[in-house]
């Protein structure tokens, strides 16, 4: 377990220094998964370890949003002010987003390759 | 035996109390939702918010003081967005294979994302900082956090935007795609990545891994596309 969080910790830092460095408008984390994914594609696998940290850390990625959501109680002056333009225009935007991308993805992938077309049910 | 008093003041200076606090929550909102059969919005993310900021509120701490404890869990996000990596990886055949699909679909999503966000707002008369504190809404905090940055916005107030269009992505997502009939995993997982970042890709996760390997990608290619995209926009209409 050590050695896999020290790898995953290690390709994060890795992804901030290249980040800072050469200015990219991409987060370090971000850029630590394609490091970690380059690694994986050169080791030609995933290391039983490293596949069991990343899913016990990925089964909770839901909680690790906790903290930042409660910073919603620092703001509920500002939210107040201009309550009604974000309510619309975050459910409003997002339900668009998601049918956009959703419609688009299915009609092309349609066409590319229908074999993965699992049904889903959730 | 100690006076309650002094045992809450020596409690809430330690991060134990709000790092214990922050677990329960997110457990007992897991609870909640499992107990009725994954009802969409008891979503474990947005109960535990409610119950920690209730409680923070009664209780009269600060935000700053909650959080010296729990960013010991939100420190774990850049690890969490590091080990995306595996569940990619494994799918990955599968995601070369409709690359071009994909590449089109995001960029249609990203668009639809700044545009109605920017639009609807600037429609119903939001002031020109909620606007740009608005527009990256979709991206995964860090980077909205810089766009807004960039523009002149409310960096931490695009933080609580960001979270608020995560949780909404994840609560009313499932249910948009499966009435407007987008049943493919890779489109599901795509959607909810674009739209709502890491909150989208943990409910896509939940559900399926091929699912949750389209959506990180996607969480991940949306801010890119974002970060290059929206200051060039910000500066023809404004």
């Amino acid at each position: 377990m050590l050695t896999a969080l020290t790898l995953i910790l290690s390709c994060q830092l890795a992804g901030e220094l290249i980040t800072r460095f050469l200015g990219l408008p991409v987060p370090g984390p971000v850029a630590g998964m394609v490091i970690l994914f380059a690694l994986l594609a050169i080791k030609g696998g995933v290391p039983e370890e490293i596949g069991a940290v990343a899913d016990s850390l990925l089964k909770n990625l839901a909680l690790l949003f906790v903290p930042a959501g409660v910073g919603v109680m620092a703001h509920f002056g500002l939210l107040g002010q201009d309550w009604l333009p974000i309510s619309v225009a975050l459910v409003g935007s997002t339900l668009a987003t998601i049918a956009v991308t959703g419609l688009v993805m299915s009609r092309l992938a349609r066409a590319s390759a229908a074999e993965d077309g699992d049904t889903p049910n959730g | 035996m100690a006076d309650i008093s002094e045992v809450w003041v020596y409690l809430s200076a330690s991060p134990l109390l709000f790092l214990t606090l922050t677990l329960a929550a997110f457990q007992a909102g897991t609870w909640l939702y499992d107990r009725s059969g994954h009802k969409p919005f008891l979503n474990p993310v947005l109960t535990a918010v409610i119950v920690v900021v209730g409680l923070l509120t009664l209780s009269g701490t600060t935000y700053e003081t909650y959080f010296e404890g729990a960013q010991f869990v939100h420190f774990l996000l850049g690890p969490a967005t590091v080990a995306l990596a595996i569940p990619l990886f494994r799918q990955f055949d599968r995601v070369r294979r409709s690359a071009l699909a994909l590449i089109t679909s995001l960029l249609c999503g990203s668009l639809t994302a700044i545009g109605t966000a920017v639009g609807l707002g600037w429609l119903l008369g939001a002031s020109r900082e909620t606007l740009m504190s608005l527009a990256p809404k979709s991206v995964t905090a860090p980077v909205a956090m810089g766009i807004t940055e960039q523009l002149g916005g409310l960096p931490s107030l695009t933080a609580v935007l960001v979270i608020l269009t995560g949780i909404m992505g994840a609560v009313l997502g499932p249910p948009l795609l499966t009435l407007i009939g987008v049943k493919d995993w890779r489109a599901r997982g795509l959607a909810l990545g674009t739209a709502s970042h890491g909150i989208g890709t943990a409910r896509a996760l939940q559900v399926n891994e091929l699912a949750g390997a389209f959506s990180g990608l996607a969480m991940g290619l949306n801010a890119l596309a974002t970060a290059i995209l929206l200051p060039i926009l910000w500066r023809l209409f404004f």
